[in-house]
């Protein structure tokens, strides 16, 4: 049993992440709209569910600490304890001693210090915390008040065998059907209960019958039972006012394993108790919609079936290629099949594609929270406004995304908006706004930050930029050159270090992170009324848009970010620096240049860089001039790895099949930069054009490189 | 491997032969465990890898996978031939990857028992035995026995020879 629970603990610490960040979602949404008691309610399901699950894992600590936060919970839902912004307060801390608790039993991390403290704050805010522990203190807590009852239910609760396993208490349950009205009768039936050899102590063999006397509908009836009516057989029925005992004679013989606790059997438990009762209501084992929407695929699974669709697209390609070679009569038939085969492979291939993607609310939802932290430390008043959390992406680069965002916010916060009182003084509403809006455009998916404080001081960041030596003082630049410095390694204009930021690491974090992605980012900026910075990401890492040029006949492929521009050469714009390779003079600019063909040892059709083109890219803030025969398009690619197979090569970033089924290789932007101050050695020698592969000198120090990982000769 | 031949006897589904795949090159006979060899393919386009060792070919593109392809005519350092229509990839597994290993022709199933299965003799220090595990004898033929792991992946082998250390 151990081991087995051993295997669902992932999923078990992935579950509770999100029923916390639930959880703290409504309580931040609670903050502003306290009486909302459909917020009251989700936060009680989160908590309830994680007080349930760790239950069942034997995290005892989570589950005592929860059931305190339930019970003021379920106190606040009731009305009795009023929703204020303290209690809100203290929510939240609570949220926060559970993620410390459950990082203490994730890994070992040590216990929350303020634990006690908490648990004491919940059972004072809660009142009447010694009362809350039995279900008939419970009882006497809600004085007859309820008691004109307009109806009676008669209701037949027999839980599932491994209902206590799951973490539910059925004396909870029965306490929730007090607080609903007078119970009038309640019956045990323990007819289950095995002889003491054969009990199973974590099994539950009781089964009870409850009349209830109460004005609440039957759906608040039900309600009690959400939690459990998948597992358990619950029977509610209304009766006319006839007074009628009820005692469960024989429950169907339920045999001893927990396995016949399955949906299939939730039959009612007693259908003759009231034949004049109006027709019983069984609650079928329904699924909840809302939990049920998804599940956990493992991500390989999902790889696979990518690799698969992605297989299909190029087999398909290769099908059309050949056809369209042929001549016959029923091309055109053929050819029609084919067409329609290619929209649903298409459709096939983007569905497949889209399971990966998850809509940016995972990373979203938990930045409402650190900003109304920081604001509170920074004594701001800050308000977010988040849109377009539904835009998906992949779950890869959402994961990642976290970080860049969480330092573009942290900025904002810190040094975007401006203090209450400075900013009444320049005429705005005290309270600033942070906007975090995602949206799709052109295939890419853009995500903005935004604040609608200071914005960027421009001469500051110039004067900076011009004291660390990243700009000459006399530079002339232009706004958007002004404000892409302060991505550079170092960069903070931060007058002094704050906790929050401003110790100069950060934004070159930010683009280094999206660079990583394949994205980008730029800044729009306006003195006294904010900056926006544009994340612009593609859809997915696995596809690349890429630019394909030629060398030497064959296809390599240039991510088309990478790309400033391109163009041939006039004789006399490449120049010779000595020992420092070669460079070629870009608008009165000397930039590095590679040869491509020299960098792989390839044979070139245009050796003659007159004869070739020049593509000039960029990585890092640098330019890399690089020379290839020709430019032959722009296309998607679909990105796959060198070192599954093989081992990583210099200069390649993977390779990709073309739609001929030829593998094309992805060349690497920040791999040829090294390839260019490495390999480049004074000018050509008249042989390279006829320097092939076969004629090639042997034992470079790639090749040994090559030759130690594919194999070991003595 | 005795090891091995030891817990299959002892488990009871002992065969006393493995089953190997025989191949040409050069004329001469070679043989590759069968549960290793993946599928057979005929000699397809092949996309040099940049700055690659010369008997690594290039790569080629099986089913959307990568692979790259060794020429086991370079690797035993024999003169390269002209690629023609008996020219074969034999796909071969190696730990998590997958390899090609182009040879002349596929020949047979061989059945070899593992008694006739000898050590490789040494010829001197101009002939690289490293890659054979065996020689195995089949009537009047002789095959040599190929060891995939130490063909292709070096770090697989560090692997083994620290567990059987």
């Amino acid at each position: 049993m151990q081991i087995d629970m051993q295997r669902f603990h992932a999923a078990f610490f992935d579950e509770m992440a999100e029923h916390l960040a639930t959880m703290e979602e409504s309580l931040l949404s609670l903050e502003r709209s306290p009486d909302d008691h459909e917020l009251l309610g989700s936060i009680f399901r989160a908590a309830h569910s994680i007080k349930g699950a760790s239950g069942t894992f034997g995290f005892s600590q989570i589950a005592g600490f929860t059931h305190h936060l339930e019970s003021l919970l379920d106190r606040m839902r009731d009305g009795q304890v009023r929703t204020g912004s303290d209690l809100v307060a203290l929510l939240l801390r609570s949220a926060d001693v559970l993620s410390v608790l459950l990082g203490a039993a994730k890994d070992g991390a040590p216990l929350p210090a303020d634990l006690e403290e908490v648990v004491q704050a919940l059972e004072r805010a809660q009142g009447a915390a010694n009362q809350a522990a039995e279900p008939p203190a419970a009882v006497e807590h809600h004085p007859v008040g309820h008691v004109p009852a307009s109806r009676e239910y008669q209701i037949t609760f027999a839980p599932g065998a491994d209902l206590l396993r799951h973490g539910m208490d059925p004396l909870l349950l029965l306490r929730d059907l007090a607080q609903l009205g007078e119970l009038a009768a309640v019956s045990v039936d323990t007819t289950r209960v095995p002889h003491l050899a054969d009990l199973v102590p974590d099994e539950c063999y009781f089964a009870w019958t409850v009349r209830l006397k109460t004005d609440k509908p039957l759906e608040e009836v039900q309600g009690v039972f959400i939690f459990v009516e998948d597992s358990s057989q619950v029977t509610i029925q209304q009766e006319s006012s006839t007074l009628q005992t009820t005692s469960q004679g024989d429950a169907p013989g339920r045999g001893d394993r927990p396995a016949s606790a399955s949906p299939s059997d939730a039959r009612p438990v007693t259908q003759s108790a009231a034949s004049d009762a109006s027709p019983a209501r069984t609650m079928p084992a329904k699924s909840r919609t809302s939990e049920c929407s998804s599940i956990r695929v493992s991500v390989e699974k999902v790889d696979d079936l990518i690799n698969l669709v992605g297989e299909l697209v190029i087999a398909q390609s290769m099908i059309n290629e050949v056809l369209g070679q042929l001549a016959s009569d029923n091309l055109p038939t053929v050819q029609e099949a084919l067409s329609a085969m290619n929209r649903s492979t298409r459709d096939l291939q983007e569905r497949v594609m889209s399971v990966r993607m998850i809509p940016l609310a995972s990373v979203f939802r938990r930045f409402p929270r650190l900003v109304h932290d920081l604001a509170a430390d920074l004594g701001k008043q800050i308000s977010v406004e988040i849109s377009g959390e539904d835009t998906e992406l992949d779950k890869q680069m959402t994961e990642q995304l976290g970080d860049p965002l969480t330092h573009l916010i942290r900025n904002a916060v810190d040094h975007g908006i401006e203090l209450p009182a400075d900013r009444l003084q320049a005429g705005k509403a005290a309270q600033g706004t942070i906007g975090l809006r995602a949206y799709h455009e052109g295939g890419n998916v853009v995500i903005e930050v935004s604040d609608n404080g200071r914005g960027l001081d421009r001469e500051r960041i110039r004067q900076k930029a011009v004291a660390l030596g990243l700009a000459a003082p006399d530079e002339q630049l232009n706004d958007e050159q002004v404000y892409s410095l302060i991505f550079a390694p170092g960069f903070s204009t931060a007058q002094r270090v704050t906790d929050v930021s401003g110790r100069g690491v950060g934004m070159d974090v930010v683009k280094r992170n999206l660079e990583a992605l394949n994205g980008s980012v730029s800044i729009a900026s306006t003195p006294g009324q904010g900056s926006t910075f544009r994340l612009r990401l593609p859809l997915t890492m696995a596809i690349l848009d890429g630019l394909s040029v030629g060398l030497n006949g064959e296809i390599y492929i240039l991510p088309l970010l990478s790309v400033v521009e391109s163009f041939r050469p006039k004789s006399g714009d490449v120049k010779t620096v000595a020992g420092r390779g070669e460079v070629i003079v870009v608008r009165g600019k000397p930039v590095p240049m590679l040869r491509l063909h020299r960098a792989f040892h390839t044979a070139a059709r245009a050796a003659d860089p007159t004869q070739g083109l020049i593509v000039i890219l960029e990585h890092q803030g640098k330019h890399l001039g690089l020379l290839v025969d020709e430019l032959l398009g722009q296309m998607q690619v679909v990105m796959k790895s060198l070192e599954a197979n093989y081992q990583k090569v210099e200069g390649l970033s993977g390779a990709t099949i073309l739609g001929d089924g030829q593998v094309a290789f992805i060349l690497d932007v920040p791999g040829l930069a090294r390839l260019a101050r490495s390999t480049e050695s004074g000018p050509a020698g008249p042989a390279e054009c006829s320097h092939t592969q076969s004629l090639r000198q042997p034992e470079t120090t790639e090749e040994r490189q090559a030759v130690a990982i594919v194999g070991s000769p003595r | 491997m005795a090891g091995i031949a030891d817990i299959d006897h002892a488990v009871g589904f002992a065969t006393d032969s493995d089953q190997f795949l025989t191949f040409t090159i050069q004329g001469e006979e070679y043989g590759i465990e069968i549960l290793r060899v993946q599928e057979i393919k005929g000699f397809s386009k092949i996309r040099p890898i940049p700055n690659a060792p010369a008997y690594v070919k290039g790569v080629m593109n099986l089913r959307g996978t990568v692979v790259p392809i060794v020429d086991l005519r370079a690797r035993f350092g024999m003169c390269e031939a002209e690629y023609n229509q008996f020219t074969v990839i034999i796909v071969v597994s190696v730990g998590t990857r997958v390899v090609g290993l182009l040879v002349d022709a596929v020949s047979d199933v061989l059945n070899i028992n593992r008694q006739q299965i000898e050590e490789t003799p040494e010829m001197g220090s101009d002939t690289d035995t490293t890659f054979f595990c065996g020689m195995g004898k089949v009537g009047e033929k002789l095959v040599l026995l190929l060891n995939v792991d130490r063909l292709v992946g070096a770090e697989r082998l560090e692997a083994l020879e620290q567990v059987s250390a």
